[in-house]
C-alpha cells in the first residue's frame, strides 16, 4: 500500500483497491461487535472540510474516524469565514496549522481535492469526499464492497481477496453530472467487472467513446443484456427543467426503474447462479422518479447495506492512509 | 519470501518445531488441569497456523477439545508503531462462536521479542470480551523485552543480540515444504 | 542617440551581413561594411551566431491598465514586450474602464508612448462596456490621437448576429476591422452557474469539468465569415484553436472573403491533457485543445491559412490562479515566451524557416493593422525595428525572472530554445545582451 491520498479511482491500482476492500471487511466485523471502537488513530486529527452540504457523507466519515479513535473536526464552509470569501488556500493552511493529519474534502468544484494534494499548502493526507462532477471514490469503494459481498459468495467464494471478474454491472441515469458514476466506471473496471451505462444522450459525456463501457440509450435494452447488478443514479431536480430531457414523467417512462421493470429485474440472476441480481442506489432517492417505491423496498435492493459499508470503507481508507510513514518513504 | 544472507544458522528444525508444540500442548493441559474453558487464539500471521496446530494436538490429548475453540486475533489496529511501519491490511479476527467471556485464552505467536505485539493483543482482547485468564505461548523467546511481559509456554529460549534477526518459516505462510520448516537466526546481514 | 554597428548577423537566418543603425534607420546592410568599422562613434555588437529579424508585432496583448494595475501596467507589459522581442503590441480593450471611448484609448496610447519600451496601440471595444448590446464609439476612437483601426470585444464574443453585422459594416466606413473572439455564449453556457471550463472531449469527460465544444468556436467563425462576405467587410479571427476553425477559414479564403486569423503560441504547443493536473495555470480562453488540433494549427500557420501568431498575453495576480479551477481566471502570460514557443513548435519541427517566422510574427500583423513602419524588410533605409535572436540558446522558463507582473506561464519549468539577445525600437536599443537596457523615453527597468 503506497497510497498517499485518495483522490480518485481512475488512478487507483487493483492492488490498492483490494487492500482497501479487504481492510473494510475487517472494519465491518468491528462494526458488528459490542465494542465498536479501535485505538488505531488515537491522537490523530481528521478534518471534515465540507464546502457542500452532505450530512450523509459527513456523518459516515465522522463515524469512521471516531471508530478509529481519531479526533474529528467538522469544518463546514457555510456560515464560516469561507462564505466571507476566504480562499481554499487560506482555509487549508489554517487547518494545517491546527495540526490536521487528514483532510476529508467535499467541494462543488471538480479537482479541488487533487489541487489540495498537489499544493504545498498542507502535508495532510487528502481524501476526496466528492468533488464537483469529477469523482467520489469512497462511494465507489462502498459500492464495490457491496457488489463483492453478493458476487463472491454466490460463486462459493469468500469476499476477502476476491474481485468482480465477469460481473456485469449496469449504471443508469445522469452519467454526465455524476461523480459516483465516474468513480464506479473506473473502479469496477479495475476490479474486472463489465460496466454498461444506460442514459439519454444528453446525460452522457461527449468523450465517452474512450470509456471502457457499453452504452445503451434504452433501459429495457440494457436490462435485456442480463446485468448482474443495476445501479440507479439520482436524477437532480435542476436537470428536469427541460434542458436535458422534456420532463420527469418522460424520464421515468424511459429510464426509471418502474414496477414493470422491477419484474424484469427480479427474473435476473447473478452470472449462472441462482442468486438474484443486486439493486443499488447511492441515495438519496427520488422515489417515483428514477426508482419506484416497490423497487427501493424490494429484497434485491442493497441500499441500506451500502450505507453500512460506507463506514467500513471509510475506516479502511483512514487507517491505510494515516498509518503510513511518509518521512523517508521506506517501509522497513 | 525472505532472502537470508550467508551468516544464517538454523536453530530449530521441522522436527524441533513439532516437538516443541507437542510439549506446549501438554503444558497447557497441565496448567489448565484439562481442556475446559480453553480458547486458543493465534496472532497473525504465523501465530495463526501455530494455534491451529496446537488445537490439533490438544484434541489428540483430549478428544472433547473442539476445534471451534481455536481462532485468530489480528492486532494491526492496536499497534503503537503504525506510523513507523508500512500500512498493513488487517488479517481476519476469528473468535470462537461462544466468545471469550470467562474463558482461559491462550495467545499464540511465533517470536516473543519486545512484547509490544502481546501488549496490542491484550488491548484487542479486552475489546472482544472479558476472559477469566490470558496466557501466552510462543515458539521462540529471543529476549530484549521492552514491556513487563513474559511467556507462560516457550518452545525454545534463544539468547540473541539486537543486531540478530530471527526468522520462522512455516508451510502455511512462507511457501516452504513442511519438512523444511525451520527457525533461523542471521547475524550481521540485513534481510 | 547611440548608433550601432552589428557584425555578422544572419539576416532572416540566411546570409550573413553587417548592419549599421543610425538615426533610427538601418543605414546600411551588407556583407562588406568594412568602412564603418573605423567609425568610433558606432557602438559595436558582435552578432556572430545571431539571427536578425524584424521586431515582432503582437496583435493581442492584455496590458490591464487602466483598472487592474495589480496584474500588469502599460509599463511592465511594455518591458515584457521588449524583452520578448516585440516592437509593437496591441492592447486589448477589456480594461476598467473599458476602452470604448476616445478618452480611454488616448490614455493607453499616452501611457505606451511615455513608457517607450515598445509601441503600444490601443484596441477599441466593439460594443459599449463589452456588453454586446450597442456599438461603442468606433468613429471617435478612430479619429482620436490613438487612430484606432482594430476593434475587438476580446474576452467576450459579439454574440448577437445583427450587432456583429452592424459592427463589420460600420468598421468599413472608418477603414477598420473587427477582431472577433469566437465563442458561442449558449454552447459554452456563458453567464450561467456552470460555464464551460475546458475543451469538451475525452479529458473533460473524465475530469467532470463542463465541456467547451469546438463547435462553439467554429459556429461563430462560420457565421462571421458569411457576414463579412455579405457586407464586404474585414474580419480578423482571434486565437483560433480548433482544426475545424482552420477548415472554415480555409474555405472563406478560397472564396475571397476578407478574413485573417491568429493563433497563440500556447495553442500551438499545449493540449488539454495538461488539465488533468487541475492546475489553473492551464485555464485559458479559448481552452487548450487536443493534439490533433495543435497539428492542424501548426500546418495552417505554415501554409498561410492562419496569418499570424499573437500572444493573448494575459497576466493575472497569483490569487486569481491559486484557487479552484472553476473559480480561477482564464489566461496565460505569453510575451516573453512567444519566440521560444514558436521556434520550438514551428521552426525546430521543420515546418517553417526564419523567413516565414518573420512573416507570421511581424510582416503580416503589421500589414493587417496598417502599420507602415513595422514589419518592414531588413534593408538599408528601413526603420530600425529589429531584434537579434540566439536560436541555439536554451532557457528553462522561470516566470519569476520575467518582466511581466504575471507569474502564470504555462511553460514554467520547460526548457525551450531561442533567446532575444538585442532589441531595437526605432534604432534605440531596448534590450542588450538579453537584459532590458532602457526605454527610448529614458526609463530603466
Amino acid at each position: 500500500m503506497s497510497l498517499r491520498h485518495l483522490l480518485d479511482t481512475s488512478s487507483l491500482s487493483r492492488q490498492d483497491a483490494l487492500a482497501i476492500l479487504d481492510t473494510a471487511e475487517e472494519m465491518a466485523a468491528v462494526s458488528s461487535r459490542e465494542v465498536k471502537k479501535l485505538p488505531t488513530l488515537r491522537g490523530r486529527t481528521v478534518v471534515n472540510l465540507f464546502y457542500e452540504d452532505s450530512t450523509r457523507t459527513r456523518v459516515s466519515f465522522e463515524t469512521a474516524a471516531k471508530r478509529l479513535s481519531a479526533d474529528v473536526v467538522n469544518f463546514s464552509a457555510k456560515g464560516s469565514s469561507v462564505s466571507k470569501g476566504e480562499s481554499l488556500k487560506d482555509t487549508v493552511q489554517t487547518l494545517e496549522a491546527m495540526g490536521a493529519d487528514a483532510i476529508v474534502i467535499r467541494h462543488g468544484a471538480s479537482g479541488a481535492a487533487a489541487q489540495l494534494a498537489a499544493s504545498d499548502w498542507t502535508e495532510a493526507a487528502v481524501i476526496n469526499a466528492g468533488d464537483g462532477t469529477h469523482e467520489h471514490p469512497t462511494q465507489a469503494l462502498l459500492d464495490a464492497l457491496t457488489l463483492r459481498r453478493g458476487w463472491c459468495p454466490a460463486h462459493g467464494r469468500p469476499p476477502r481477496g476476491g474481485d468482480l471478474a465477469g460481473m456485469k454491472v449496469l449504471i443508469v441515469g445522469d452519467i454526465l453530472h455524476s461523480r459516483v458514476a465516474r468513480s464506479n466506471v473506473w473502479l469496477l473496471t479495475t476490479l474486472g467487472a463489465e460496466v454498461s451505462l444506460a442514459a439519454p444522450a444528453t446525460l452522457l459525456p461527449k468523450g465517452i467513446s474512450d470509456w471502457p463501457v457499453t452504452v445503451h440509450h434504452s433501459l429495457d435494452a440494457a436490462l435485456a443484456a442480463d446485468p448482474d447488478a443495476v445501479m440507479m443514479l439520482r436524477i437532480q431536480a435542476e436537470r428536469m427543467g427541460g434542458a436535458y430531457f422534456p420532463h420527469a414523467a418522460e424520464y421515468t417512462r424511459r429510464w426509471g426503474l418502474t414496477d414493470e421493470r422491477l419484474t424484469v429485474l427480479q427474473q435476473l440472476q447473478m452470472g449462472g447462479t441462482s442468486e438474484p441480481a443486486l439493486l443499488l442506489h447511492p441515495g438519496p432517492m427520488n422515489r417515483g422518479v428514477e426508482i419506484s417505491a416497490a423497487a427501493a423496498d424490494s429484497p434485491q435492493a442493497k441500499i441500506l447495506d451500502q450505507v453500512a459499508h460506507g463506514v467500513a470503507v471509510r475506516m479502511a481508507v483512514l487507517h491505510l492512509l494515516l498509518s503510513q510513514n511518509h518521512d523517508d518513504g521506506s517501509t522497513a | 519470501m525472505v532472502e537470508t544472507p550467508p551468516e544464517t544458522a538454523q536453530v530449530m528444525s521441522a522436527g524441533d518445531i513439532e516437538r516443541a508444540l507437542t510439549r506446549i500442548a501438554h503444558e497447557i493441559v497441565e496448567a489448565q488441569r484439562g481442556i475446559d474453558g480453553l480458547v486458543i487464539l493465534g496472532i497473525p500471521r504465523r501465530g495463526a497456523p501455530l494455534a491451529h496446530r496446537l488445537g490439533e494436538k490438544l484434541q489428540r490429548i483430549d478428544e472433547r477439545f473442539s476445534r471451534d475453540a481455536v481462532g485468530s486475533l489480528d492486532i494491526t489496529m492496536y499497534r503503537d508503531d503504525l506510523r513507523s511501519g508500512g500500512a498493513r491490511t488487517p488479517e481476519p479476527t476469528d473468535v470462537p462462536p461462544g466468545g471469550i467471556d470467562g474463558a482461559t485464552v491462550v495467545l499464540v505467536d511465533d517470536v516473543l521479542y519486545s512484547g509490544r505485539t502481546v501488549r496490542a493483543a491484550l488491548d484487542a482482547l479486552s475489546d472482544l470480551g472479558r476472559p477469566a485468564a490470558v496466557r501466552l505461548a510462543v515458539l521462540v523467546d529471543r529476549g530484549h523485552r521492552q514491556l513487563p511481559i513474559r511467556a507462560d509456554h516457550v518452545g525454545k529460549n534463544l539468547p540473541t543480540s539486537r543486531e540478530e534477526r530471527v526468522f520462522v518459516q512455516l508451510a502455511e505462510v512462507d511457501d516452504v515444504d513442511p519438512a523444511d520448516e525451520s527457525v533461523l537466526i542471521t547475524r550481521g546481514g540485513r534481510a | 542617440m547611440t548608433d550601432y554597428l552589428i557584425l555578422g548577423a544572419k539576416v532572416l537566418g540566411e546570409s550573413t551581413a553587417d548592419l549599421v543603425l543610425r538615426d533610427g534607420k538601418i543605414a546600411s546592410l551588407g556583407a562588406d561594411t568594412a568602412a564603418p568599422r573605423e567609425d568610433v562613434s558606432l557602438e559595436t555588437i558582435d552578432a556572430t551566431g545571431l539571427i536578425a529579424l524584424p521586431g515582432m508585432v503582437d496583435m493581442h496583448t492584455h496590458l490591464r491598465e487602466p483598472g487592474r494595475e495589480d496584474a500588469e501596467t502599460v509599463e511592465t507589459g511594455s518591458r515584457a514586450a521588449a524583452k520578448g522581442g516585440f516592437t509593437a503590441v496591441h492592447a486589448m480593450a477589456n480594461s476598467t474602464p473599458v476602452a470604448d471611448t476616445a478618452g480611454v484609448v488616448e490614455q493607453v496610447q499616452r501611457l505606451g508612448a511615455d513608457s517607450g519600451w515598445t509601441e503600444v496601440y490601443p484596441v477599441g471595444a466593439v460594443t459599449k462596456g463589452l456588453a454586446g448590446t450597442v456599438l461603442a464609439e468606433l468613429g471617435a476612437m478612430a479619429e482620436s490621437s490613438a487612430q484606432v483601426r482594430m476593434f475587438s470585444d476580446d474576452g467576450h464574443c459579439v454574440n448577437n448576429a445583427q450587432l456583429m453585422r452592424r459592427a463589420l459594416e460600420y468598421a468599413t466606413t472608418i477603414g477598420g476591422f473587427i477582431a472577433q473572439h469566437a465563442q458561442d455564449a449558449d454552447l459554452t453556457s456563458w453567464d450561467t452557474e456552470h460555464p464551460a471550463q475546458m475543451n469538451e472531449g475525452s479529458v473533460s469527460a473524465a475530469l467532470g469539468l463542463p465541456g467547451w465544444p469546438a463547435v462553439a468556436e467554429e459556429a461563430i467563425i462560420a457565421r462571421d465569415v458569411l457576414l463579412a462576405d455579405y457586407v464586404g467587410a474585414r474580419l480578423h479571427v482571434c486565437h483560433v484553436s480548433t482544426a475545424g476553425s482552420v477548415e472554415i477559414i480555409r474555405w472563406a479564403k478560397q472564396r475571397g472573403i476578407q478574413v485573417t486569423a491568429e493563433v497563440t503560441p500556447h495553442h500551438l504547443m499545449l493540449t488539454d491533457e495538461l488539465v488533468r493536473s487541475y492546475n489553473p495555470v492551464y485555464k485559458v480562453n479559448p481552452p487548450l485543445r487536443t493534439e490533433a488540433d495543435t497539428h492542424a494549427l501548426r500546418d495552417a500557420l505554415a501554409e498561410g491559412i492562419i496569418d499570424v501568431v499573437a500572444t493573448d498575453h494575459a497576466p493575472h495576480p497569483d490569487q486569481a490562479k491559486e484557487c479552484e479551477w472553476a473559480q480561477a481566471a482564464m489566461g496565460m502570460t505569453g510575451l516573453e515566451t512567444a519566440l521560444s514557443a514558436v521556434q520550438h513548435a514551428m521552426v525546430e519541427t521543420g515546418l517553417i524557416g526564419w523567413r516565414r517566422f518573420a512573416e507570421i510574427t511581424s510582416v503580416r500583423p503589421a500589414e493587417i493593422c496598417g502599420h507602415t513602419h513595422q514589419g518592414r524588410p531588413l534593408a538599408a533605409g528601413e526603420p530600425a525595428n529589429l531584434i537579434l535572436v540566439d536560436p541555439s540558446a536554451t532557457t528553462t522558463i522561470t516566470p519569476e525572472n520575467h518582466a511581466t507582473k504575471g507569474r502564470n506561464s504555462p511553460f514554467r519549468g520547460l526548457e525551450l530554445p531561442g533567446q532575444v539577445r538585442h532589441a531595437f525600437l526605432g534604432g534605440h536599443a531596448t534590450v542588450l545582451d538579453g537584459e532590458l537596457a532602457g526605454s527610448r523615453t529614458g526609463r530603466t527597468a
